[in-house]
């Protein structure tokens, strides 16, 4: 298993993939924070669907990481593309077939597979977190919001906890992308239909009845990494969520498991 | 031990309704070149992904140095393989692509440079797969399937896209393997390539074998042609009717009369030529060549 890791951190570390990864990560997550405070006084609202989060909440101990849980969601984009991408280059490739004699345990390359990708989330995720709190740290004394409680024991648990929050997130945008490429066998099939279903089908379904947020995978993963939200609780958010991606890895690891590779 | 690196007993793949090989069986010896024959779409290649434990057969078994196929992981550190041409990272270069397989497979890291050199790519070691020629390409493939110092190569048209000098350096390679102790087993179209470093032979034709055993048995099987070329073109008509008498079938091809016919025939025409007042300028045996064996016994020109 450790050597299947190995092997796919080498392919990880490319530097188009790793640099061309972590500047959007850089760039969106600065661009996330940044936007709270620049639009503060907006009336079109500083954050998703023209909330707007005021100074008194970005003061609070969870201000520090408003940014940072506003930007998981994209994370997970990000996250769901790498991992469609990595995954069904080998078919399209047809490198599955060398990967396959040189390690036969397929669950073990399917597990070394999504360690090694879990493992360039946690680079992303933790680059997020630091631009993230850094842009709030810098911008927010120039709109007046207190950062007096954010490093506070309070303010560090919450920096934790959402960090663990979009962690979990990520990771599970990653594995449906990893389903998705499992399936479709095509890096721009898998990642298309991922992008197409996270941001369009879902946002569609969630503006024509409202209570399909509570059941849609892409959302549950989105409010996971928020912490919940008004409508959907974090636990409610957790257990589905969890079963959809659950369901999905169970399915796509029988199929690679069983299936004939034949190109 | 085993004798036989390979050995496959009643193995067939059907996919759908479509019988791509047909309850086939075959053994390779150990420590020999074993050429693998048969045209595009005779089921070479899904021979080769059932004895490697990519696709599940539909009926039979098979043994790779003595392991059942059902389980790869048990000979898959000892065999070598290139199947359905090269395939690698274009965005890696080719001795990162070696890394990713040197690592996935516990080999020794350092055998990847070793084996650029190897196989002439010491200098583009470096240089990103998705430049490299076709030639270095398949040489990198080769590379890849020698990473885990095998005991058995199963290399499907390991030549394809090489140049004259480099077929006779894969051809030098394969030999100086299976001289070490490496059984080979290896496909291609080029069967002039196969007849020079093959000990044994594996035909197939729709998903069936038509012969698999020793190279040598298979020629001599073979009727050899004796070809005559007389003085006087006109004179080929005559030759072709003294073979024909004594019962054998002849034809005019160029300027030279071919003769199917044993060899020890070919005084017997030479003195029947002689007094039929033919003056003969040649008159050679010649055994037929792997190609027109294979074309013989499959039928197929």
């Amino acid at each position: 298993m450790l050597n299947v890791v190995r092997a796919e951190l080498r392919k990880l570390r490319r530097p188009t993939l790793f640099l061309g990864t972590m500047g959007a990560v850089l760039f969106f997550s600065g661009l996330f924070s940044a936007l709270l405070y620049l639009l503060i006084d907006s009336p079109q609202g500083n954050a998703d669907r023209g909330q707007v989060i005021s100074r008194e909440v970005l003061a609070l101990a969870s201000g520090g990481v408003q940014g940072f849980a506003s930007v998981g969601g994209f994370l997970g984009i990000i996250a769901l593309c790498v991992f469609a991408a990595q995954t069904a280059q080998e078919y399209t490739y047809g490198t599955l077939r060398n990967l396959l004699v040189r390690q036969p345990s397929r669950m073990k390359i399917l597990a070394g597979k999504l360690i090694s990708m879990m493992i360039f989330a946690l680079v992303m995720i933790i680059l997020s977190a630091i631009v993230s709190i850094a842009t709030s740290v810098i911008l927010a004394p120039t709109v007046d919001v207190s950062t007096e409680l954010w490093f506070s024991s309070a303010g560090i648990e919450y920096i934790y906890t959402t960090f663990v929050n979009v962690a979990i997130s990520v990771v599970g945008f990653g594995i449906i992308g990893m389903v998705l490429g499992l399936l479709l066998r095509s890096p721009i099939s898998a990642i298309s239909f991922g992008v197409l279903w996270l941001l369009i089908v879902e946002n569609l379904l969630v503006a024509v009845k409202s209570s399909t947020q509570s059941w849609l995978p892409g959302s549950q993963l989105t409010i996971i990494a928020s912490g919940g939200s008004f409508d959907v609780t974090y636990s409610h958010a957790l257990a589905v969520g969890g079963a959809y991606v659950a369901l999905g890895a169970l399915v796509a690891s029988i199929l690679f498991v069983r299936r004939d590779v034949a190109n | 031990m085993p004798n036989t690196a390979i050995s496959v007993s009643d193995l067939s793949k059907k996919y759908d309704d479509r019988l791509a090989v047909s309850h086939i069986n075959f053994e390779v010896p150990l420590g020999t070149v074993c050429g693998f024959v048969g045209p595009n779409g005779s089921g070479k290649t899904t021979t080769m992904r059932m004895l490697l434990g990519l696709i599940t057969p539909t009926t039979g078994q098979g043994h790779i140095l003595g392991e059942p196929i059902e389980h790869p992981e048990k000979y898959l550190s000892r065999v070598g393989a290139m199947i359905e041409g090269p395939a690698f990272y274009p965005a890696l270069s080719g001795h990162e692509n070696l890394m990713v397989l040197a690592r996935l497979g516990g080999f020794p890291v350092e055998r990847v440079q070793i084996l650029l050199e190897k196989v002439g790519l010491g200098e583009r070691g470096k240089s990103k797969y998705k430049t490299y020629s076709l030639g270095m390409k398949q040489r990198l493939g080769i590379a890849a399937a020698l990473l885990p110092d095998p005991k058995l190569l199963m290399l499907d048209e390991p030549t394809n896209g090489l140049d004259p000098e480099g077929i006779q350096e894969v051809r030098a390679l394969l030999r100086d393997l299976a001289n070490d102790g490496t059984t080979v087993f290896v496909s291609s179209h080029l069967l002039s390539e196969l007849e020079i470093i093959s000990d044994h032979i594996v035909m197939l034709r729709k998903g069936e074998i038509v012969f698999a055993g020793p190279i040598g048995e298979l020629m001599t099987k073979q009727q050899p042609t004796i070809i005559a070329k007389s003085l006087e073109h006109a004179e080929l008509a005559k030759i072709v009717e003294l073979a024909e008498k004594s019962g054998h079938h002849a034809v005019i091809r160029n300027d030279s009369v071919h003769i199917l016919a044993p060899m020890d025939w070919a005084p017997i025409l030479n003195k029947a030529a002689f007094e039929a007042g033919i003056t003969l300028a040649q008159l050679a045996p010649q055994l037929p060549n792997l190609e027109e064996t294979f074309f013989e016994m499959t039928g197929d020109k």
